[in-house]
């Protein structure tokens, strides 16, 4: 009997909690219609986030910041809280606002993998709060994972560095998703006409380690590589969880391909490295990663061995906006973290915080009350339609797929002169291509 | 069978045939056939692998290049399998934290290697600092795999043999997720001497290897010698193979039972931060899962050729990583799969699943049926 009536009186105090939200949430989104724009937070789809009088827009981050490519994410990271310093117009550690709202990060870990993309990006959709999310670091973090979760609820998912193809083909794109990062269609026609320019290569070997990201950059090299003329001798895969490699590395090294190919994560990158080395069979093999290989901690993990292997990464010396990036940015990036920048994507991340930021101030409703109100699909229309965006890196034009960067300058730089912390020599790539998303498809 | 549940209303004519159907070696015709397909697949593959057009067939330095990678890998596989053999010899348990005690080590000379590196006393003095990084990496094994034995095994000795398997793998994370906590995610740059450095090489025997992987084959024998030695020779070694055959008598025989287990332990640990270095040396990574990974490798490496005997635990590391690094190539290249090396593991788990069936106590076991 007792334990019947406390149940009674639990069932009407929750049902009085949720009148009460009810009634909250219609007087916010009645004074936004009222606010003066043509959006009616009650009706329209995924509804509004309503960011309260002298309250922080939410903003989430869902960035590799642990594990072996914390490099990666970290040094995006960096690029966000760089981006919302200079929100005021200053780099001086005293965060900018967007419409007079301060901005708060709810920073997630992607942990470079689906489960990490899966957990993290359930977190942010759980935070009603959220107004879109920088990230992920990952492109098998994003691939239909956090994609989809934070799609399913109208939260704009914009990447710094997912590169691969899939995440903006048509059918597997999700309206919700956009990245500043380049697509790897690019990256391996201009991988590829390096491969055939500079090296003369006439065959070459491929390694992924089935990740979409990998896999996306194999395949679009081969497109590329083969389209030109080139032969691909060797397609091979590993398991991540593996050390040893020699065992496939001496397959390959069988067809003493002229380039070996693999683009993959910082310690598989070291790991091909290091045993590719001593395979005799590779000796006169050119070695040729990716910009997952562009950070700071696979300098250390490849020692010796990396000096001579090719890598390609945004070329940083290409930027639009070069005199601010390396006169203002980077001081600013080495005081504020006491480092050079360790990985290649922070202008990137820098830059897609710009682009929220302007689309947001598109489209948000400011009500009489001092509150804002953003509708979600506003949103993600205002990013879609961004035409000539100056950000650091390009002018970003979003196509309908969610590809913004659409003429991308990539580098290929030789180790050890690589322009990240840890890199010696003067961070020159040794080709630099620009390419147009459209001649990079189109080319294969 | 379902005619068996109807054997009391059957007539006696069915009970009959039916005995006659049971005592069909049912069990030895599957093994039969299931011996012929895969001796069979084998042949095929290999038939085909090594008659390939000339210019895809593998030649024969990189079937050399295979063995030794192979060899050189089993050599590891084979020093933690040794660590699992003895354990399960004296106590019939699997200690699933083993490869977590390697890891340990691992990381420990890791800090010392790495200040060591630093300053330049690894280059400058290598057999020194050698010597020191694998004492540093010996003594953290083996006082954590004594610790074990200690805190999560020893006041489960007398509990039913399913719980201190499930304290093992209880173990087993708790000191993964501890080094996880202490040492951090990221994987670290294990530093190697320039002596012993990828691009040096030894030639032994007319075979020229990596000289890590020179040192790698040959503390692996001399420990399995070493090892052999001195459990048949030495009053303690009599002690542990005391234990092992009849714990209670032995310790009405006056041999402290406690002790005993514990050296055990303590060998399992010693060998276990050999292998640490030499993992660390070879790959120049550590982090805190490859205890994880290797672990179950050297498991299946010592249920491979025996649990409980130190030879075949040495055989079976060395199957097994001629399996990974042969296997794919010679069996699958010829049927044109696409990157062979991906199935590694299914050569690796049908050749232990093909064994048990086989030999249920491992290829150099005492062939008697153990349940784990």
């Amino acid at each position: 009997m007792r334990k019947q009536r406390w149940t009674r009186y639990l069932v009407g105090i929750w049902a009085l909690a949720l009148v009460g939200a009810a009634c909250s949430n219609n007087s916010s989104s009645g004074s936004a219609g009222s606010g003066g724009g043509a959006v009616d937070c009650s009706t329209v789809e995924f509804g509004c986030v309503t960011v309260a009088a002298g309250a922080p827009i939410q903003i989430g981050t869902l960035l590799s910041v642990s594990g072996d490519n914390a490099d990666l994410g970290t040094d995006s990271l960096y690029g966000v809280q760089l981006a919302l310093d200079h929100l005021d117009g200053t780099f001086d550690q005293k965060d900018g606002t967007i419409l007079g709202h301060a901005v708060q990060l709810q920073n997630e870990d992607d942990m470079c993998s689906a489960e990490g993309g899966q957990a993290g990006s359930t977190k942010l959709a759980s935070n009603p709060d959220i107004v879109a999310v920088i990230g992920t670091s990952c492109s098998g973090a994003a691939l239909g994972v956090a994609d989809k979760t934070l799609g399913d609820k109208g939260i704009v998912l914009l990447s710094p560095s997912n590169t691969n193809p899939a995440l903006t083909a048509p059918g597997t794109h999700n309206p919700f998703y956009f990245r500043t990062a380049h697509n790897d269609a690019i990256q391996g026609s201009v991988v590829a006409d390096f491969a055939q320019q500079k090296l003369q290569a006439k065959t070459a070997a491929t390694i992924h380690d089935e990740s979409p990201y990998t896999e996306g950059l194999t395949n679009a090299f081969k497109n590329s590589f083969t389209a030109l003329g080139g032969q691909v001798v060797d397609e091979e895969s590993i398991d991540s969880s593996d050390q040893d490699y020699t065992p496939v590395l001496t397959k390959i090294g069988q067809k003493a391909p002229d380039l070996l190919y693999g683009p993959d994560y910082t310690a598989e990158c070291a790991l091909i490295l290091k045993q590719g080395r001593q395979v005799a069979g590779l000796a006169n093999t050119a070695f040729m990663g990716s910009d997952g290989c562009y950070a700071s901690n696979f300098i250390k993990l490849a020692g010796s061995a990396i000096n001579g292997a090719y890598y390609s990464a945004p070329d940083l010396s290409a930027f639009d906006q070069k005199d601010f990036y390396t006169n203002e940015f980077i001081p600013a990036y080495k005081q504020q973290f006491g480092t050079a920048p360790i990985s290649a994507f922070h202008a990137h991340a820098y830059d897609a915080v710009n682009l929220l930021a302007a689309a947001i101030q598109k489209v948000a409703i400011q009500n009489s009350d001092g509150s804002l109100s953003i509708p979600r699909v506003a949103l993600r229309d205002a990013v879609q339609s961004t035409t000539d965006f100056q950000g650091i890196v390009t002018k970003y034009t979003c196509s309908s797929t969610g590809d913004c960067a659409t003429t991308v300058t990539i580098g290929v730089y030789q180790a050890p002169n690589l322009a990240i912390e840890g890199g010696t020599g003067d961070g020159k790539p040794i080709f630099t291509e620009t390419k147009t998303l459209a001649e990079a498809l189109g080319g294969g | 069978m379902a005619q068996g549940s109807e054997v009391p209303v059957a007539p006696v004519t069915t009970t009959v045939s039916l005995g006659r159907l049971q005592r069909l070696p049912v069990r030895r015709l599957i093994q039969i056939v299931l011996a012929i397909i895969i001796i069979a697949f084998v042949a095929i593959g290999s038939y085909k692998t090594l008659t390939l057009p000339p210019e895809d067939r593998y030649s024969a330095s990189t079937w050399k290049a295979f063995v030794i990678s192979g060899v050189a890998l089993g050599g590891i596989y084979a020093l933690v399998a040794l660590g699992y053999t003895l354990v399960y010899g004296v106590l019939r348990m699997i200690n699933f934290a083993h490869g977590e005690v390697m890891m340990m080590g691992c990381f420990v000379s890791f800090f010392f290697a790495e200040a060591y590196a630093e300053s330049g006393f690894l280059n400058r003095s290598p057999f020194v600092a050698l010597a020191i990084i694998f004492a540093i990496a010996m003594v953290a094994s083996c006082c954590i795999a004594m610790l074990l034995e200690r805190v999560a095994y020893r006041p489960l000795r007398s509990a039913p043999r399913l719980v201190p398997l499930i304290t093992a793998v209880g173990a087993s994370l708790f000191l993964q997720n501890t080094a996880l906590g202490f040492f951090g995610p990221e994987t670290q740059a294990y530093p190697v001497p320039d002596i012993l450095g990828g691009d040096k090489t030894w030639t032994v025997l007319g075979i020229t290897m990596a000289r890590i992987q020179v040192v790698v084959i040959v503390t692996a024998v001399l420990a399995v010698i070493g090892l052999t030695l001195f459990i048949s020779r030495t009053k303690v070694g009599k002690s542990i193979r005391a234990v092992a055959e009849d714990r209670e008598i032995a310790s009405l025989m006056g041999i402290d039972v406690d002790r005993a287990i514990l050296i055990t332990f303590a060998i399992g640990g010693l060998l276990a931060g050999v292998a640490a270095v030499q993992f660390g040396m070879t790959f120049g990574q550590v982090n805190f899962h490859i205890g994880f990974s290797l672990g179950i490798a050297a498991f299946t490496a010592s249920v491979l050729g025996g649990i409980g005997s130190i030879r075949g635990a040495a055989l079976g590391g060395l199957i097994l990583g001629l399996l990974y690094s042969v296997g794919p190539a010679l069996l699958f290249t010829g049927f044109h799969i696409p990157a062979p090396f991906q199935l590694q593991d299914v050569i690796t788990f049908s050749v232990l699943v093909l064994v048990l069936i086989f030999r249920p106590g491992g290829i150099l076991g005492s062939g008697e049926q153990e349940k784990v």
